[in-house]
């Protein structure tokens, strides 16, 4: 019973995890850019609703719009400010523009509010949980993050089937200039792109400091781990990153049960397995 | 009858520059005789910003191979350092070309994992490894674990020598690397290297073994930066797999390299020596100039792929390393020596992007068998 309270823990970690993950996997797919700040920008909207809980003294789910708000406004001009400039440089500009924003978050942070783990307190739901079994406990807000998840994931995929725009960002996943020669506007686009990946990001980041604390250095975890899931999922499916969370989680959870601090590493090596012997994911809809 | 022609490199900068160079180096040795501690030890950390800048230049600038997660050579190089001076009883100042060694031997199944990967996920798939190696490192006891490790033979020797040795052995790594760098861009292979720079499926369809060259080059930045991480903990003494496994040396080498410049080597010793002026300058705001290098880094990649030193070449077109080639019939030579006079439509064409190419536009320089005559085309700088 002790592994399957593990294994539930390890799925509703990874609940967390795919949150992360859908954001960046979105960029990819629509414009081919592999973000490296995608953890930071989790880690900034965990301060932003700080400052707002701090100042209105309100519970960290309120927030949750007005930060999801702010980080798509800031995604959008992220990417129509710079990012579409770094991509026409090249693909490996692009990659070393997002290393540099990561770079300046880490430290902007650090600056702003000191090398100090914080939280974000969301009241009795922290620590309300189910009681299934003496071993088996679920706690109400991993649950809940979870059923997020499943929610952002169903929407974002209702998102890209059923509207003009999830059509678009489709089209230009496939074909870029055809797409643009069918009078997609791909600049305009990309900010889209990069503004709900960050709205969803938003989400992950709040949760995490509900759940957890966090710090200006927590955002490059929040990238591996994320990355992690995208690549165990396989690239270019949605419900392949939740799985891929959820197996990362499950991997996390059982490390730390064998010894205390072990769950990162088992994790990776997990991750490096996979890569090792089915390098295109489990769930991969073209072998990259 | 064989047709006159040969391939030159030098130029008349570089007949000028080498020489040069030699007296800089010449120049530096001397510091441990009058320099005090103080130059020494700061003389440390540029030289070995220089040496990690060129070792992730071979990796990116000509490899194509961006990864972010070069520390895993930095704490491999810190940790043999360690283990071969204290567990084995090798002198310490011994240990640092074994650092190498070991970085190198680490870097063919890393290499093998990692290259399942391209482009952005090869750049997290090698910080991802790098996290294994220092998650392993914390977890390993006789490692010293999580708390970290003092290298106490190098500090029982005495504070002079010591200090000068370091010293000598930074110089050595900073030569080192850049002569490391001088010499596969000469050789056969750097021809290859340089033509996947410049277009990756045109060197493969010209026979070109793009995996080979690519392993090839990321062992020998491996070697190149286990080596520099040892003299770094040479200086520093004491090793913990935090900071020895940090991403801040991924972002120290690259910011040094893409605002010097990208793929040449002049470019990562201008950005070193940028870097290093800006972390001075700025010393007594915390890490105000990391946000600062890292704002100048992403604008300058994205806004001047080239960097300072693209500038620079610009203005004035001068290779201070031999390591392009020209195309000589007689007494004309292909690119030419010195180019025309800037015109509207001379070489400042930093539009011309190739979405395939690392760098830079395909530049004439790669292809020795260029057809046409010398002509009045204006050679384009490489980047």
């Amino acid at each position: 019973m002790v592994w399957v309270n593990d294994i539930i823990q390890g799925i509703l970690l990874g609940g967390l995890y795919a949150l992360f993950a859908a954001g960046l996997s979105l960029v990819f797919g629509v414009m081919r850019l592999v973000n490296l700040a995608h953890g930071d920008f989790g880690v900034m909207a965990a301060y932003i609703s700080l400052v707002i809980v701090g100042s209105l003294n309100i519970n960290p789910f309120y927030t949750l719009i007005l930060v999801m708000i702010v980080m798509a406004i800031f995604g959008y001009l992220l990417q129509r400010g710079l990012l579409n400039y770094a991509m026409d440089a090249g693909p490996l500009q692009a990659i070393l523009a997002t290393f540099g924003i990561a770079i300046i978050i880490q430290n902007l942070l650090l600056e702003g509010f000191t090398a100090n783990s914080k939280g974000l307190d969301a009241g009795v739901i922290e620590n309300a949980f189910i009681r299934i079994s003496d071993q088996v406990v679920i706690g109400w807000f991993p649950l809940l993050t979870i059923i997020t998840s499943v929610i952002v994931l169903f929407g974002l995929q209702l998102f890209l089937g059923r509207t003009r725009m999830g059509r678009a960002f489709r089209a230009t996943a496939d074909n870029q200039r055809a797409a643009q020669l069918m009078g997609i506007d791909n600049r305009h686009l990309y900010g889209m792109a990069m503004a709900v990946a960050l709205a969803i990001v938003a989400i992950g980041g709040v949760f995490i400091g509900i759940r957890t604390t966090f710090s200006p250095s927590a955002g490059p975890f929040r990238l591996i781990f994320a990355y992690e899931a995208v690549i165990i999922g396989g690239l270019g499916s949605l419900w392949g990153t939740l799985v891929g969370g959820i197996i990362l989680g499950i991997a996390q959870v059982m490390g730390d049960h064998i010894q205390q601090g072990w769950g990162m590493l088992v994790g990776h090596l997990v991750f490096l397995a996979i890569l090792a012997f089915r390098p295109q994911g489990l769930f991969a809809k073209q072998v990259q | 009858m064989a047709a006159p022609l040969k391939v030159e490199r030098y130029t008349r900068a570089s007949r000028i520059a080498l020489p040069l160079v030699a007296v800089v180096i010449i120049a530096a040795a001397t510091v441990p005789a009058w320099g005090s501690s103080n130059i020494m030890k700061q003389g440390v950390t540029f030289l070995t910003l220089v040496a990690l800048a060129q070792m992730w230049n071979l990796l990116a600038g000509y490899g194509g191979l961006v990864s972010v997660g070069q520390q895993a050579f930095i704490g491999i190089g810190a940790y043999t350092l360690w283990v071969f001076a204290e567990k084995f009883g090798i002198n310490p100042f011994l240990c640092v070309p074994i650092a190498g060694v070991v970085a190198a031997l680490f870097a063919f199944p890393t290499a093998g994992l990692a290259f399942r990967l391209r482009g952005g996920y090869f750049a997290v798939g090698t910080w991802v490894i790098a996290e294994v190696y220092r998650l392993l490192v914390t977890q390993i006891s006789w490692l010293g674990g999580g708390s970290g490790v003092s290298i106490n033979s190098a500090g029982a020797i005495e504070r002079s020598t010591r200090e000068a040795v370091v010293f000598w052995w930074a110089l050595a790594v900073a030569v080192g690397s850049i002569a490391l760098v001088y010499l596969v861009l000469r050789s056969r292979r750097g021809v290859a290297l340089t033509a996947i720079r410049d277009d990756e499926i045109g060197a493969r369809s010209l026979g070109v073994n793009i995996t080979r060259s690519k392993l090839w080059v990321y062992v020998l930045a491996a070697f190149g930066t286990g080596a520099t991480g040892a003299v770094i903990y040479l200086n520093l003494l004491r090793a913990q797999p935090e900071a020895a496994f940090s991403l801040q040396w991924s972002a120290l080498m690259i910011f040094a390299v893409v605002i010097g410049g990208l793929g040449t080597i002049e470019g990562p010793i201008i950005g070193a020596i940028v870097f290093f002026a800006l972390q001075q300058l700025l010393a007594d705001y915390g890490t105000w100039y990391l946000i600062l290098i890292g704002l100048i880094a992403a604008l300058v990649v994205v806004f001047a792929q080239r960097g300072l030193w693209g500038a620079v070449y610009r203005r004035w077109p001068v290779d201070l390393f031999p390591v392009r080639r020209r195309l000589c019939l007689e007494t004309v030579c292909f690119p030419e020596e010195t180019p025309s006079p800037p015109t509207p439509a001379a070489p400042s064409s930093p539009a011309a992007v190739s979405p395939t190419s690392a760098a830079a536009p395909a530049s004439p320089a790669a292809a020795p068998d260029a057809p046409s005559p010398p002509t009045a085309e204006p050679p384009e700088p490489e980047s």
